[in-house]
């Protein structure tokens, strides 16, 4: 039997007395596209890095490929691709080499890294730009050109560390578009976001994290259904207009209400909300729309800042 | 202290590291090699003949045959800590070289060992070409006294790894770009004016000859001299075996440091 491509269980890491990742488990499915969504610090990044065998497992069994990155770190990193947080980029060389220098760190012979290199800069609409130095690239080129380089190896899983943090909303559309392409063909992937539109386009399922360990976890539609509700309503009215709304609506079933500073958050399944909004006509007061992860997420993680 | 008790980690990543910094040199080569064609010419004409002209030493010999091996040990000095003090630093922090280069199946240990062999690389193409100068000036300012000079080039591959090990120690500590200057005028600046290269130890004050024994330059400026003029005693063993020692000393040093800053 193959085994899964990483499964994780009870894995811990601690930086000095402060636990960054919290005895989580979760395996991920051969082919499909696994979020890490989080807000900063939740210990994605440090658990993206514990699979890609670049910081030590602190606690608990990580399997990587069903290898061991305790011992078998080098036969781990041949086969994925990392896409990092940072640029890493090399600005002393050029795009084209950038590659090539890359392909020969994973010992890829010369002659197939080039036939490679020249079919993947043309996928992510590099190639005539492909002796050009790095430093005139734009933002999204740069990201381009770290996913084609994860690709020198044909890696795979492939690993994206906030993979358009930084990026146009053009750029990000073609980012996900290259990256659904690359799902199609059948690559895993393994991906962290604070962007919920993000792990909503590219997530077959998905995690909740949130100071080192998983609030929820499921595919977004089935968390948006059971932490969002289907339909949110959004009051943005004053305190004394707000109580009778809220007086009927309090008590039924499947309705959750939320106040935050100026606006009244209703998530729920049923049609009360659906009532309010049409009797209510004015969307800048009522406004009513799909739940979205957004919701899920501030929900679980709470509304106040977190640093 | 589990940084310092494990055996390194290497493979053929080495390699690669050093391949990498030899194509980007092939880019840069222009840019870079003005400084280093000039450089041992002003100083062969500043101390070696203007200086030299006022300099009567008791050995009889001219001052700027005295500097030669000098300036085949500080030049390549120079390369070395240039590449691997500042050069490391900001491939590591400035533009995250490193973590690209150790998310492949090349470690840390290989990185480290590649951008040391790198270093030494550079310092022996440095001395081989202040070699060369001092050849072709030979027939008048008589600096090399024996072919036995020419194994100052394969010789130089000792001080070249040591110096970058030592600024690769110095670089894994550093958490600015602005303390490199206490590397520079703490440690690599008094090394160049007190490595025996611009004046004999022997008529120095005893406390001074001991002091200059525990500076790297040193051993290296003498073990060069004697092979410049083809005369060996039985210190020179003593050089490069002070020489090689440290070097083993600052490449532990040196992977100790990296694994500790880069593996958390």
């Amino acid at each position: 039997m193959i085994p899964p491509p990483v499964e994780a269980r009870g894995l811990v890491k601690n930086f000095g007395s402060f636990r960054a990742v919290d005895g989580i488990s979760f395996t991920v499915r051969q082919g499909e596209c696994f979020g890490f969504l989080g807000p900063n610090g939740a210990g994605k990044s440090t658990t993206i890095r514990m699979i890609c065998c670049t910081s030590p497992v602190g606690g608990g069994e990580l399997r990587v490929l069903g290898l061991d990155p305790r011992r078998q770190s080098r036969a781990i990193k041949a086969r994925l691709g990392i896409v990092p947080q940072e640029d890493s980029l090399d600005p002393d060389l050029p795009v084209r080499q950038n590659l090539e220098v890359y392909a020969r760190y994973y010992g890829v012979p010369r002659a197939i890294a080039s036939e490679r290199i020249s079919e993947s800069l043309a996928l992510f609409q590099l190639t005539e730009k492909a002796n050009s130095p790095v430093s005139d690239l734009s933002g999204g080129m740069k990201r381009r050109l770290v996913i084609a380089r994860s690709l020198v190896n044909q890696p795979e899983i492939l690993v994206l560390d906030e993979p358009t943090t930084g990026l146009d909303p053009q750029a990000r559309h073609l980012v996900w578009q290259k990256l659904r392409m690359l799902r199609a063909k059948g690559v895993t992937m393994l991906l962290t976001t604070h962007y919920m539109d993000e792990a909503a386009h590219l997530c077959d399922r998905l995690v909740i994290m949130h100071r080192g360990k998983f609030l929820a976890e499921g595919n977004p539609h089935d968390l948006i259904r059971d932490y969002a509700g289907e339909v949110v309503l959004e009051l943005r009215m004053g305190h004394d207009d707000r109580a009778p709304l809220l007086g009927e609506l309090t008590g039924i079933d499947g309705v959750a209400i939320e106040e935050v500073e100026d606006i009244v958050y209703i998530f729920e399944a049923g049609d009360a909300a659906r009532q309010i909004a049409a009797r209510i006509a004015d969307p800048a007061l009522a406004f009513l729309r799909p739940g979205n992860l957004e919701d899920v997420f501030l929900r679980l993680t709470g509304r106040g800042l977190l640093d | 202290m589990t940084a310092i008790t494990t055996r390194p980690d290497l493979s053929a990543g080495s390699y690669r590291v050093w391949q990498r910094n030899r194509d980007v040199q092939f880019r840069l080569w222009r840019t870079e090699l003005i400084g280093v064609v000039v450089e041992p010419f002003v100083v062969i004409l500043a101390l070696g003949l203007g200086l030299g002209q006022f300099v009567k030493l008791s050995s009889g010999e001219e001052y700027v045959a005295f500097l030669t091996p000098g300036l085949l040990a500080m030049f390549p000095m120079f390369a070395a800590v240039f590449e691997c003090a500042w050069g490391s630093y900001v491939r590591l922090e400035m533009q995250h070289t490193y973590d690209a280069i150790i998310a492949t199946p090349v470690s840390v240990d290989d990185v480290i060992t590649g951008e040391i062999l790198w270093g030494m690389t550079r310092a022996t193409v440095n001395a081989a070409y202040i070699l060369i100068v001092a050849i072709v000036l030979n027939p008048w300012l008589h600096m090399v006294e024996s072919p036995w000079a020419l194994a100052i080039i394969p010789l130089s591959f000792v001080p070249g790894l040591l110096f970058s090990a030592i600024s690769i120690c110095f670089a894994s500590l550093a958490r600015a770009m602005s303390q490199f200057s206490y590397f520079f005028n703490l440690v690599i600046n008094p090394m160049f004016w007190f490595g025996g290269a611009f004046f004999p130890f022997d008529e120095l004050p005893h406390w001074a000859q001991i002091l200059g024994w525990f500076i790297p330059l040193t051993h290296v400026v003498e073990l060069y001299r004697g092979f410049l003029k083809g005369q060996f005693e039985w210190s020179m063993i003593g050089d490069f075996a002070w020489v090689a020692a440290a070097t083993f000393v600052f490449y532990w040093l040196a992977l100790a440091g990296m694994r500790r800053r880069m593996i958390q």
